[in-house]
Formats: structure tokens, sequence, C-alpha cells
């Protein structure tokens, strides 16, 4: 009966995958790659994996498909040149207009041939490998009294390998600061007008956004509490909390998020600022990140509320950013 | 065979999936989709192989959780890259021309 | 099977017989208001009885709650999307299906 379901979720989840990328309608591949995210999402569930679960559903399904439909009204039809002018086809709007060339088909079919041999080669070393000579879940399993939490995803990623998730943030931080640079120059001649209809349809999302985002705090909250024993933690409280920024964004209520101010741009480093802080205080334990294990619960609280909020922030930013650009 | 031998191979099609998407597909959201799939191919690998004797193994887990947050970060990034080459990106073309 | 698991699974089977008949819907109705329809209807529906089913099975008053609040998210987000879908489509003028007169026409043409 599992085997029935896995064997089945994994089907849907290559067709999903495949459709995505062969379909010719790309708001239809947008659509499917959701569908895709959130079927990831299920095979986390099947995995034992609810930590990965939720933030695949709210930041792989939910946080890129709205960053990818956004995208589709940018990315889509004619290219704009500089002069104004609308041309009526080029390489960036061409895909498959027209029969390709015989040297186009060699190609394409040795880069499926190269594919299929890429997958099976990996399956084969999947299937070759050795057992493992030690028992990871074990290792973690005996330090788990040490860690200052009860759940064994939040203790790795925050105290074992806490290096990893500080980079990650640093990463996502100058991510964020990518895209400020690139997406900071505005398209010539796109007024942000919204048209009065437009503005009517607005009632019922704002009456959604205004209940879910005082809500949503409460789940973020939540899940950062519930990090330290359950499943849940800075990651997906981020997501949640990017999530009720997006819909506030979305229903016109976000009028600070165009400019923010200081505190704004101060918040998107806190939880970086916050974690080398740590880092630098505990430097006299000899190993990076080992924190002294009376302090190692507070401590890990204390990054994770910072890191939420960051993350929240950047998240956000990294949508604001990219929709803002054109509306400015 | 256990369920996460069986995720991990199918992270392996995944993966190919992906690399083909990414190779013969020329417009650039339809790439980023298929490193996006790329990406999920790869975690489940990740995950499905240290869990191929059934019992939970966090350290993977606590792993794709980071590489989550780190592969949206790269999609708005390309996507920023895609709008702007789209945007201001055609002189190259105009001079052919 | 205590009685308990009984009205459980009978719940489970009546949402995932609503959700089978949302998906028909979605596939088979001729128009974008009438897939709506099915969509938001039969799915809503289906949830709910998944809902129902699923508290015979809460370990405490805390999880029931959270599975009810979940069910209500769903509502509220599944309204507001069909609002907007058939709100967009309205205002680009198709006109809902009739019998009388199938195809695709728009309201505004007279």
């Amino acid at each position: 009966m599992n085997l029935a379901f896995d064997l089945l979720l994994i089907a849907a989840l290559l067709w999903s995958a495949g459709r995505a990328l062969t379909t010719p309608d790309l708001f239809r591949a947008v659509v499917l790659f959701i569908v895709f995210g959130l079927l990831m999402a299920l095979a986390w569930a099947r995995l034992d994996a609810p930590d990965i679960a939720l933030a695949e559903a709210a930041i792989g399904a939910g946080l890129t498909g709205a960053l990818l439909l956004d995208a589709l009204g940018h990315l889509r039809g004619p290219v704009r040149r500089k002069s104004g002018l609308i041309a009526p086809s080029t390489v960036m709007s061409s895909e498959g207009a027209g029969p390709p060339a015989f040297p186009t088909y060699f190609l394409n079919g040795l880069a499926i041939v190269l594919a299929v041999a890429l997958g099976l080669a990996l399956a084969g070393a999947l299937l070759l490998l050795p057992e493992p000579a030690i028992s990871l879940p074990r290792e973690v399993a005996a330090a788990m009294d040490a860690s200052g939490v009860a759940h064994p995803v939040t203790a790795v990623l925050l105290n074992f390998r806490g290096y990893d998730t500080l980079l990650e943030v640093a990463v996502l931080w100058l991510a964020l600061l990518g895209v400020l640079a690139v997406a900071g120059g505005r398209a010539p001649g796109r007024a942000p007008v919204t048209p009065r209809s437009a503005r009517a349809s607005l009632k019922v999302p704002r009456l959604l956004a205004r209940v879910l985002a005082p809500l949503a705090l409460l789940v973020a909250g939540y899940l950062l509490w519930a990090g330290a024993h359950q499943p849940g933690g800075a990651f997906q409280a981020g997501a949640v909390l990017a999530a009720a920024a997006v819909l506030l964004n979305l229903a016109g209520l976000l009028p600070g998020g165009a400019t923010p101010r200081w505190v704004l741009r101060a918040g998107l480093g806190f939880g970086l600022l916050v974690f080398l802080a740590v880092a630098a205080a505990v430097m006299g334990q000899g190993v990076l990140l080992q924190y002294p294990p009376a302090w190692a619960g507070a401590l890990i609280m204390l990054i994770e509320t910072g890191l939420t909020l960051s993350i929240g922030l950047t998240l956000a930013g990294l949508f604001l950013a990219l929709s803002g650009a054109s509306r400015q | 065979m256990s369920a996460g031998l069986l995720y991990a191979l199918a992270g392996a099609a995944l993966f190919a999936f992906g690399v083909a998407g990414l190779i013969l597909r020329s417009h650039p959201l339809r790439k980023i989709l298929a490193f996006n799939v790329m990406g999920s191919g790869a975690f489940l690998v990740l995950v499905g192989l240290g869990q191929r004797d059934g019992t939970a193994d966090p350290v993977p887990q606590a792993m794709v959780l980071t590489g989550i947050v780190v592969s949206i970060a790269a999609t708005a990034l390309a996507l920023a890259l895609a709008r702007r080459q789209r945007e201001h990106g055609n002189d190259k073309e105009e001079r052919d021309a | 099977m205590s009685g308990l698991d009984w009205l459980s699974a009978i719940f489970l089977l009546v949402g995932a017989a609503f959700f089978l008949a949302g998906t028909v819907g979605l596939l088979r109705f001729p128009d974008v208001y009438t897939r709506l329809h099915a969509l938001a209807k039969a799915d809503n529906l289906g949830l709910g009885c998944i809902v129902i089913g699923l508290l015979f099975q809460a370990d405490s008053l805390a999880a029931a709650l959270k599975l009810v609040l979940v069910w209500l998210l769903a509502l509220a987000a599944s309204a507001t999307v069909s609002f907007l879908v058939a709100h967009r489509a309205w205002r680009r003028g198709i006109a809902p299906w009739r019998a009388d007169e199938p195809g695709i026409r728009r309201h505004d043409e007279s």
C-alpha cells in the first residue's frame, strides 16, 4: 500500500517536472512547476522530513511560485527595445518558432542521449553505494543532550552545523543585494497606474490580507517557538512572515515596501549580525559556534528570533524588489 | 527497496530531466525552472540516500532545509538578471541587425 | 477497528469522493465560472469532510483546533482566489456559459 502510494507520487513528480519543461506555454509551465513543488512537499512528508515539507510548501512552491508568476509578465511576449519599438521576434521570445535546422536536431538528440546516460549513471551509483561507515542519526541522538534543544533537525541546523546556517544567511543577504543592484534600474516608460477597475477588485484580497496578516504573525511566532522541540524553526517562521508581506503588498497595503526606511534595512542584516555576535562571543570555547551547554538553548532561541525577522524580511524583499522594479 | 532509496532514484531522474531542460530549452524562465528541478532532484538524492535504511537522518534534512532557502535566493537573482538582460541586453542584436 | 475509526474512514471516503467530483468538474465543465464552482464547492466540502474525519483521530484539543483552523484558512483563501479569477474573467468580457447558447461569448456584446 505504501509502496503503491510512493510509486504514484514519484510518477506524478516526474510527470509534472517533465511537463513543466516541455509544455509550449510558459504560464502552464510555471503552474506545473508550482504543482511540482507541492508534490515535493508530499514527498518530504513521506520521507519523514516534516521540516523540509513545511519549507518546501511555503518557499519552494509558495514564494518561488509567486516570484515566477510575477516574472512571467515581464519575460513573456515581444521584447521591448530601448527605443520603445517592439521587436516582433528575437532570441528570447522565439521559443519553438519554426522547425530547427539539421545540426540543431542532431545536437538536441545528443543532449537527450547524454542526459539519459547521466540519469542512468547516477541511478547506478546510488544502487552500488556501500553501506555508510558511521550512522549519523546515532551520532546526533548521542549528542542531543548537550545541544540545548529537543528537536534533532534544529540541533543540527543551529548547533552541530551552525556554521552552515550562518553562511547560508549571508548568502541569502548577498542574493538580495544582488537583486537590488540588478533590478534597481527602472524600466523606462512604465507608470505605476492602477486602473480603477483593478482597484475595485482589490477589496476582497484586502480583507483577506487584513485577516491573515495578524494570524501569520501568530503562526510565525508559534513555528519559531515550536522549533526547539518539534518540526518548525526560523526558516519556516520566516517564510510565513514573508508570505504575509507578499500578500499585503499584492493587496496594496504595504506602501512602505517600495521605499524601505532604515528600520527595515537594518532588519535585513539583523539576524546575520546577531548570529555573528553570538559566534564571536563564544569564540573562547575553541571551536566555531560551540555554545556553553548551559547557555545553548537560550543562545539558539536568540539566534533563531533574529533569523526569523531577517529571513522574513529578505524573502519578502526578494519579491518586492523584483515585482516593484516595474511599478515605480 | 526502501522508500528512501526509491526517492533517491527519483531524484536522480529529476536531476537528469533538469539537465536536459537546461540544455534544450532556450527561454531564460524555462532554464530557471530546469535549474530548480535539478535542485529538487539533488535534495531528494541527499535525503533519500541518507535514509535508505529507513531511519530519519536529521543531518541531510538540515542541509536540504538550508538548500531550499539558497535555491530561492538563486532563483530570485536569476530572474532579476533575466529581466535585466531583456530590458537592456539587446544592444548586440541591434548591432548585428 | 473501533467505532471512531469507522467514522473517520467514512468521512475520509466522502471527502475523497468530493475531491474526485471537483476534479472531474474542473476538467469537464464548459467555462471558467462553472469550473470555479466545481473546484471551490467540491474542494471545500471535500477538505471539510477530511478534516472532520481526521478530528476523530486527533490526540488533543489543540491538534483538533489546528485542523479546523487549516480548513477555515483554506476556505478563506479559496473564496478570495475564486473571486479574483471570476472578477478578472468578467472584466475581460467572458460571458457565463448557457446551455441554449453554447460556445464562448462576450457579455458586453448583445
